[in-house]
């Protein structure tokens, strides 16, 4: 490693280029009225400096323009700092459509991630340059947050709900992974290398050996690989979901869950809720938190019962079948 | 002045321990804090020293993970609660606010002696809670590791923090109604010193933030003893909604830790310019605005939480709008030093040390404000390094060059000028040197709270390190300088200063147990009245 004096860190993606140039305008900003106040005091130190006990300096009462001068020109500086990073932010707040989706969970004091094909892999991120990577977190035990400081991206991981980053990596190189919410005992433990790929190393990377080689890993991969979406469906088969939640006949107990994410569902109500991922998930842990018009609040409520893994696992598969169902109404 | 009187003072009519824990008299209690905050700030500064001198390396050598987690939070829990919050409106404010308004007391003596003993309690159990094995959870007690997973005595500190908040509470509620209600006859709202307008704003903050802390410590509480979910989503509450109830207070807290100080900065830098403050309305009412303000920007700290990017947003500039009267306060100290007669006494390094330090510390702010930038730096050493140049390059600059200012009021005594200038020089290097190099270490990556560390980031501790031990070395020079002062000879003056306030001009120092031996009428023009002659005439007269 680089033992130098370090002073900047590596700027991994375009975003964080442009992170960057913001940051470029904050210090000459911050310096020009850093350096120009403190040389204006010293100026004023040594040219007013007392000569005399005698000294008797005429006192100023104030000055109303000079007091607008100062409050409205820092304003307009800090108002291109605020559109600037606003801007930028929300740019950045939404993962392209075309991303690889990674799961990610946090627990004391690890990282566990899941690639779209299945692949695990603890504290590390294997990922291909060049493309969009979006990552859905969440947290099994007290909130931690993702960090990787050479693409400017951050965002906590909490429990019970889900978030998102995503960055594209320009070029192969590795990178600091972070946990920058303290956590407990080996919060500083939770760290790991970020490893950019050039696409076809990653496919054979990513397609090479058995799913991964970790402890938590389920039973199910001992077997074959299946993908995020198809350990999903499993999930979905044996927990039963199918018999109320698939088929749309007018016996059906539940809401179809073809085609319903990203939509807006009327509750009984009146209210409209988006389907999303939070959503789903507090439709299985707590369905009677907000029942669908024309249902009645039937469905046991799966609290406990299915691990944070699972459950993303679970709603892959359900956001899978509503890109189905796009699909089909396409070629129709 | 006759011998009979200036012999008898505050300090000397009564001596026993029990005139001490049993009086009401404001300036007793002043110095009563004064000790106490004294003895809190050393214990943390002995937990800082510590986890500074383990992260010289990248690796953990002489602590374990566990024991560096409860020495930053002993570190955050004492100097926060126990030390910044108290240190200039609980010492200074105390002793001075009765003196500036021309009173002899402040409104409620009584209420203002149980807010010493609530403080006591609470520093009490929140030291109790380290000594019976510590908590981990960080000063911010953040949901749900603090209420669920995390070890120790949360439950005994957080109630400490709790009581302490009834003292704020209090002392807030006494100087409202005191600088309401018993400003001497013809000391009108624009003619009080600034430092009343400071102590004003932040009584303000005190009485309405301060319940909403301690109703969130009771919160945790009620889940970690009782299993009750309100954060735990496991119990079925919100962790985030934690966040929010915490810096709805601590947000605004910050302001209770850094407006008394500007308080302390108007009356210094006008003393020793010789000249009225410039701009005093504008100075006087941005105290207001921040408190008002101060309010309403909590979210900058979720910026990364899951909050909505829209709240985001809101949160962002109304953060951008709380700098400019911030920025006001700075340029019209600057402008009252143009065409004054500048002395470069203690206090005045102090204070012109404050204004470069907390430029560093506001302008830094703004990077935080930026939703962008506050992404990547988030949680990163930027923030402790920011944090750090607003409360001690702010705050316990200002607090010391209050102490250097009002210390020969205080007691009598005039210190070593000589040995107050190194040891004002030395804080300010040391301090610089310790904490640049974390904005560095912040723009890298390095995550605050950890206790190892990539090695490449070692050099810049290393110089950190180095910074605080020449900081460590500037305290101690301060210490022993004020220490020795006290067995000099009481021999100050009433106004050594020759500044303008009451306090100066109408009360003995140290002052009379009842302040003052007639009650002051005020004739001054406006405050900060300079160029009135007889000030110096006083000052001849004693002399």
């Amino acid at each position: 490693m680089n033992f130098g004096f370090p002073s900047f860190p590596e700027a991994a993606s375009e975003y964080a280029k442009q992170v960057d140039w913001l940051y470029a305008y904050l210090n000459i900003v911050t310096t020009f009225f850093t350096v120009g106040i403190i040389i204006a005091i010293i100026i004023f130190s040594i040219v007013f400096a007392r000569k005399s006990e005698e000294d008797r300096p005429k006192g100023i009462h104030g000055s109303v323009p000079l007091e607008i001068f100062w409050s409205v020109i820092p304003f307009l500086l800090c108002l291109v700092m605020f559109v600037w990073g606003t801007d930028l932010h929300f740019q950045n707040s939404k993962a392209p459509a075309d991303s690889m989706e990674f799961l990610v969970t946090g627990k004391q004091w690890m990282w566990k991630v899941q690639h779209p094909n299945g692949k695990r892999e603890i504290n590390d991120l294997h990922v291909p340059a060049g493309t969009p990577v979006k990552l859905t977190m969440t947290s099994e035990d007290v909130i931690h947050s993702y960090y990787i400081p050479s693409m400017r991206i951050k965002r906590d991981t909490v429990p019970g709900r889900y978030t998102e980053i995503w960055f594209e990596a320009i070029e192969p190189g590795t990178h600091h992974i972070l946990c920058t919410e303290f956590c407990g005992t080996e919060h500083s433990r939770m760290i790991g290398t970020l490893t950019v790929m050039a696409p076809a190393d990653y496919q054979e990377w990513a397609g090479s050996g058995a799913m991964g080689d970790i402890t938590v890993a389920s039973k199910d991969d001992s077997g074959p690989m299946l993908s995020v979406v198809e350990q999903g469906k499993a999930v979905f088969t044996e927990t039963g979901c199918a018999v109320c939640h698939i088929g749309g006949g007018p016996a059906q107990l539940g809401p179809s869950l073809e085609g319903v994410f990203g939509t807006e569902e009327e509750l009984i109500d009146g209210t409209k809720v988006l389907v999303d991922e939070d959503y789903i998930r507090e439709s299985i842990l707590n369905p009677a938190a907000k029942i669908v018009k024309g249902y009645q609040p039937v469905m046991p409520p799966y609290v406990g019962q299915i691990p944070e893994e699972k459950m993303m696992q679970l709603i892959a598969y359900i956001k899978s079948l509503a890109e189905e169902s796009t699909a089909n109404e396409g070629e129709i | 002045m006759s011998e009979a009187v200036t012999a008898k003072n505050y300090l000397n009519h009564e001596s026993t321990i029990k005139s001490w824990l049993l009086t009401v008299d404001h300036k007793r209690i002043g110095v009563m804090y004064l000790i106490s905050i004294i003895v809190f700030f050393t214990i943390g500064s002995f937990a800082a020293a510590l986890f500074r001198l383990e992260l010289m390396t990248p690796d953990a050598n002489i602590l374990q993970h566990e024991t560096y987690n409860k020495l930053f939070t002993m570190h955050g829990v004492v100097m926060i609660f126990f030390f910044l919050v108290p240190s200039v409106p609980a010492v200074l404010g105390n002793f001075l606010l009765p003196l500036m308004l021309g009173t002899k007391d402040v409104a409620f003596p009584r209420l203002n002696l149980a807010s010493w003993y609530l403080f006591m309690t609470g520093g009490m159990l929140a030291l109790g809670a380290v000594i019976l094995g510590g908590i981990d959870t960080g000063w911010t007690f953040y949901t749900p590791y603090s209420s669920t997973y995390a070890n120790g005595n949360v439950i005994m500190a957080a109630f400490g923090v709790f009581v302490t908040g009834f003292s704020s509470i209090l002392t807030g509620l006494n100087f409202v109604v005191t600088i309401h209600k018993m400003r001497a006859p013809g000391l009108n709202w624009f003619k009080l010193p600034l430092f009343v307008w400071a102590q004003y704003a932040t009584s303000i903050i005190m009485v309405l933030g301060t319940p909403v802390i301690a109703i969130t410590m009771v919160l945790i509480i009620l889940e970690r003893g009782l299993g009750i979910g309100i954060f735990n989503p496991a119990l079925g509450g919100d962790p985030v909604l934690f966040q929010h109830l915490f810096w709805f207070y601590s947000h605004p807290a910050v302001y209770i830790m850094i407006l008394p100080g500007f308080g302390v900065i108007s009356e210094v830098i006008a003393c020793f310019s010789r000249k009225r403050i410039f701009g005093y309305e504008f100075i006087a009412l941005s105290s207001l605005a921040i408190a008002f303000i101060g309010f309403f920007v909590w979210g900058h700290h979720l910026f990364v939480s899951s909050q909505s990017i829209y709240a985001g947003m809101i949160f962002s500039i109304l953060s951008f709008t709380v700098g400019i009267p911030t920025a006001i306060k700075i340029f019209n100290w600057v402008a009252t030093l143009y065409g004054g007669s500048i002395k470069m006494t203690t206090p005045m390094i102090y204070a012109l040390g404050f204004i470069g330090l907390f430029l560093v510390g506001g302008l830094t702010g703004l990077y935080l404000a930026t939703l962008a930038i506050d992404v990547h730096l988030h949680d990163t050493y930027f923030v402790v390094a920011h944090f750090h140049y607003v409360m001690v390059g702010g705050m316990v600059f200002a607090w010391l060059c209050g102490l250097h200012f009002w210390w020969p009021k205080m007691f009598g005594v005039m210190y070593n000028e000589a040995a107050a200038k190194v040891a004002a020089i030395t804080i300010f290097i040391g301090f610089n040197l310790t904490f640049f190099p974390q904005f560095i270490l912040g723009y890298m990556g390095m995550p605050r709270r950890y206790h190892t560390y990539p090695e490449e980031w070692q050099v810049l501790h290393v110089l950190s390190t180095a910074g605080a031990t020449v900081l460590a070395f500037g305290f101690t020079v301060f210490f022993i300088t004020m220490f020795v002062s006290l067995f000099g000879k009481k021999d100050a003056g009433r106004n050594p200063w020759q500044a303008t306030g009451l306090e100066w001009t109408h009360a003995d120092s140290p002052p009379d147990p009842h302040n003052f031996l007639e009650d002051p009428k005020v004739t001054i023009r406006y405050a900060y009245d300079y160029e009135d002659e007889s000030l110096y005439a006083e000052e001849g007269k004693e002399g």
